[in-house]
């Protein structure tokens, strides 16, 4: 066990989890037909690039890669506010918010 | 200590990421994605990245996630129904991913010189982030708040103008936000 508690943890773990976590976010962005899932999908996928970012700043003890990490947060935080206003509208014209239903550009 | 936190948060990270795709009601998925990005700001933290585990929090976990559970419940989204079925994504899209994964993980595995993470590793501390931020990189920084205030104004523009009131509720929760 103090083995255990020794150890370090190769990167290559934390680049392996961050691929897991943008594969999911690609699955589900495929398979869910809810628009608001399917944006919470994209913002997995950012995220599983952003542990990437970090994991290469550790590695190459460099700042740049958490500065690029700062700039991604802060685009999709505008990315979300105007997603969302965006649903909100489309909402508000198709009273639904299935994907399958929404498949015209104009009503 | 670090393998041990590795392995907690990473599952904890995994079992949400996998939870969103189970879930079928929205606020589920929301909810379990606010697990993962907390989860994620511990795994910052653990590299060393101390300024982007708090903003993590802040922004991710905190104002979008909030964004995102308010529209949910604004919007009151009800369970996710399957209409057409959507049988090319799954025969083709499934593959295609698993498929992807592999190609990424094998290269990952068989890359050299990655390095190792361990506790004693040296902190990059915010002062260190804030002078090359606000020094070499100040063009970019301003031109994000740039681009943060069209957002803002576009996101209020759209969802104006309606008869309804949900769209000044909700711009205003936006504006709020940021």
């Amino acid at each position: 066990m103090s083995s255990l508690f020794a150890r370090e943890v190769p990167l290559s773990w934390y680049l392996l989890l961050s691929a897991a976590l943008f594969s999911l976010g690609v699955v589900g962005f495929l398979v869910k037909r809810n628009l608001i899932t399917m944006f919470m999908s994209i913002e997995l996928m950012l995220n599983g690039v952003n542990l990437s970012f970090v994991t290469f700043a550790h590695q190459w003890h460099a700042v740049k890669g958490q500065i690029f990490v700062f700039f991604v947060m802060m685009v999709a935080a505008a990315e979300a506010a105007v997603g969302l206003a965006i649903i909100i509208a489309v909402f508000r014209a198709r009273a639904t918010l299935a994907v399958d239903r929404i498949d015209r550009m104009k009503l | 200590m670090h393998l041990i936190l590795f392995l907690i948060f990473a599952g904890l990270c995994l079992a949400g990421a996998i939870n969103l795709l189970l879930q079928s009601h929205p606020i589920n998925s929301a909810l379990s994605l606010i697990v993962v990005m907390t989860s994620l700001a511990v795994l910052y933290l653990l590299l060393g990245a101390e300024f982007l585990a708090a903003a993590q929090v802040i922004v991710y976990a905190g104002a979008i996630m909030v964004l995102f559970t308010f529209v949910v419940m604004l919007l009151n989204a009800g369970r996710e129904e399957h209409i057409l079925g959507s049988r090319v994504a799954k025969t083709l899209g499934f593959p295609a991913v698993t498929a992807i994964l592999a190609i990424i993980a094998t290269v990952i595995l068989h890359a050299q010189g990655l390095g190792v993470a361990r506790l004693s590793d040296g902190i990059t501390s915010t002062e260190e982030l804030s002078s090359v931020l606000f020094t070499k990189l100040l063009l970019p920084f301003e031109v994000t708040s740039i681009l943060i205030l069209i957002a803002i104004l576009g996101a209020v523009a759209l969802a104006r103008h309606s008869e309804g009131n949900a769209g000044s509720q909700g711009s205003s929760e936006r504006t709020g936000e940021e």
